[in-house]
């Protein structure tokens, strides 16, 4: 008897492994075939956001920090906050400098010179006299 | 850490450094360290990029840091506060320069920033590109333009012709059809193209706003040099240039936004322009044959000793005519004599916002004497004298009660409120917006003619 129904357990172990069996093949074959996918550069199936709509969320919530730092200012220092944001769009020299760095000769790398100057004129000069407003703001004595 | 993963954090801490440094204005004692912040941010960002292995040509970019470092220090050490204004254009114009510079730099050499090789540039990146040109472009022509008009090189009178907003209009399609050309064929030609008719716009932009509407003008170009930084930002895939050019651009659309409720106008009626420009048809109420009672800076200066309570209200004139140094001292003179005095700012006083407030800060007069519009028009009622130096439409009371007034809405100091009202003026010319004052003929106000720095100076040897 209990030979009898060993042999059965077995049995059934022997079907369930190869029910199991079945769905790690077809498993294993979609992985490849995603595998293959990606490898020949077509879009996966659940396809990732491309680099676009980081930069735009970076874009969008710096909007809103701006929006609330900028209320935030007070009337009086109006001037000095366009002469710094002025100072601060500069920042615009990053894409110039790689411009203007490469080794060899081009005419990009003239576009890329040139703007070196120009943002430069503008940081110095910015931040410079926005220095020199912000020192004449005195309280009273 | 790998370098690029360095790079991110050195632009993040960049871009925190910048929002740290706008933070700082909130109040006069925490400016400095702000500004501080923002040299900070800007030389991370300079070391970071000049670290990056794509740069190796240092000398041409020492060369080109100096000169335009040099030039750049000078001028500002040397200017004179009260031509901040056109010194603030004219850099706006550089930015948007500098701009176009960069993008032009992008498609000559995409594969410097990675976004392709020379005709095959990702479209993406070509959108990106014109984008940042188009706006760079509009601000370094509307700049300039805002410059000669500030530095008197070009009228500061409207320059209005028929067709002018269909022509404008005309140009704007015609540069977003552009965009799509130049994305769909990457051609040089539609690329060109782009560029020269943007520097056209941008100089028919300006050309119909009037001087006294330039506060909003550079507050718009403030804003459109931020979304040029933000569209060459969006096509380097650059992370600091987009935090930077969103929170410059935002800066700017809200100081226009203030700017545009001074006036009780609506952007797109000063961006549309014209105002100012037929003057003569608007007379503003009728005055009859109302007299107007002048006096001497002896007068001014008795009046002004016998009271307690002195509030100033300077306009554009004071600053063309420089006359801040001899209002404080005016000011002083009258606090040794046991006057109160305060001094009472229109958002929209001056060329710039802020303008006003940077030339009493000049003169040594301390900010906590100096009130803006909401937080001292309740105050004119209790006030013995009003001492108007340089200002004219942001004072006069058909903006409240003369709904036939082209200036009515506008928020005005309500200066006929007090019990004197003392008017500096050269002449009985009306203001900017060409509306006749009927505070010249009241009661209570003395009209005193002449240039508003001699007069104030008069009224210091005369106390």
């Amino acid at each position: 008897m209990a030979a009898e129904n060993l042999a059965e357990q077995a049995g059934r172990v022997a079907e369930k492994a190869g029910e199991l069996a079945a769905v790690a093949r077809a498993l294993a074959e979609q992985a490849a075939n995603t595998v293959t996918a990606v490898v020949n550069g077509a879009p996966a199936p659940e396809a990732t956001p491309g680099p676009f709509w980081y930069l735009f969320t970076i874009f969008v919530l710096a909007i809103f920090v701006g929006y609330y730092v900028v209320w935030r200012v007070t009337p009086a220092l109006h001037s000095p906050l366009m002469a710094v944001t002025n100072a601060i769009s500069s920042v615009i020299i990053v894409g110039a400098l790689i411009a203007a760095g490469p080794a060899h000769f081009s005419a990009s790398q003239v576009m890329g010179f040139l703007a070196v100057i120009l943002a430069s004129v503008n940081i110095f000069g910015g931040f410079i006299v926005t220095q020199r407003m912000l020192s004449m703001f005195k309280k009273k004595k | 850490m790998h370098a690029e993963s360095l790079t991110m954090l050195a632009y993040i801490i960049a871009g925190v450094c910048f929002i740290m440094a706008l933070k700082g204005l909130s109040s006069p004692e925490s400016s400095r360290q702000g500004n501080i912040f923002g040299i900070v941010g800007m030389t991370i960002a300079i070391l970071t990029t000049l670290a990056s292995p794509m740069v190796v040509n240092y000398l041409w970019i020492v060369i080109g840091i100096a000169i335009g470092g040099g030039i750049g220090a000078f001028i500002a050490k040397k200017i004179q506060m009260t031509a901040l204004p056109q010194l603030v254009a004219a850099f706006h114009s550089l930015v948007g320069l500098a701009a176009v510079c960069v993008a032009t730099a992008a498609y000559l050499a995409p594969e410097s920033y990675g976004i392709g090789v020379s005709g095959h540039i990702h479209t993406g990146s070509l959108v990106e590109m014109s984008l940042g040109l188009a706006v760079g472009a509009i601000t370094f022509s509307g700049s300039i333009i805002a410059f000669g008009k500030l530095q008197g090189l070009i009228s500061g009178k409207p320059v209005t012709f028929p067709m002018q907003h269909m022509l404008n209009l005309a140009l704007g399609i015609t540069l977003v059809l552009l965009i799509v050309v130049f994305a769909v064929s990457e051609s040089s030609a539609a690329f060109f193209l782009l560029m020269a008719l943007a520097f056209a716009l941008g100089f028919l932009l300006i050309i119909p706003i009037g001087g006294a509407d330039m506060p909003v003008v550079i507050s718009m170009l403030n804003s459109y040099s931020g979304w040029a930084a933000c569209g060459i930002g969006f096509t380097l895939a650059n992370s600091l240039l987009i935090i930077t050019g969103a929170l410059v651009g935002a800066s700017g659309a809200i100081l226009s936004y203030i700017m545009c409720k001074g006036m009780n106008r609506s952007f797109f009626n000063v961006i549309l322009g014209g105002f100012g420009a037929d003057a003569a048809a608007a007379s503003g109420p009728d005055i009859g044959d109302k007299t107007v009672k002048s006096g001497s800076a002896d007068d001014a200066a008795f009046i002004m000793k016998n009271a307690s309570k002195v509030i100033i209200v300077p306009g554009y004139g004071m600053a063309v005519a420089q006359a801040q140094h001899a209002l404080r001292e005016m000011a002083d003179t009258l606090k040794k004599e046991g006057v109160d005095v305060s001094y009472a700012i229109h958002p929209v006083a001056g060329r710039m916002p802020g303008h006003m407030n940077v030339l009493l800060a000049e003169a040594n007069v301390p900010y906590d004497e100096v009130f803006e519009l909401e937080e001292i028009n309740h105050e004119f009622s209790t006030a013995d004298v009003v001492y108007v130096i340089g200002a004219n439409d942001v004072t006069n009371p058909s903006a409240k009660n003369d709904p036939s007034s082209p200036i009515y809405g506008m928020p005005i100091l309500e200066v006929d409120r007090a019990k004197t009202v003392l008017f500096v003026k050269r002449s009985m010319a009306s203001g900017y917006a060409g509306v006749e004052n009927p505070l010249f003929y009241a009661d209570n106000t003395m009209m005193l003619f002449g240039d508003a720095k001699k007069m104030t100076e008069q009224i210091v040897q005369a106390l």
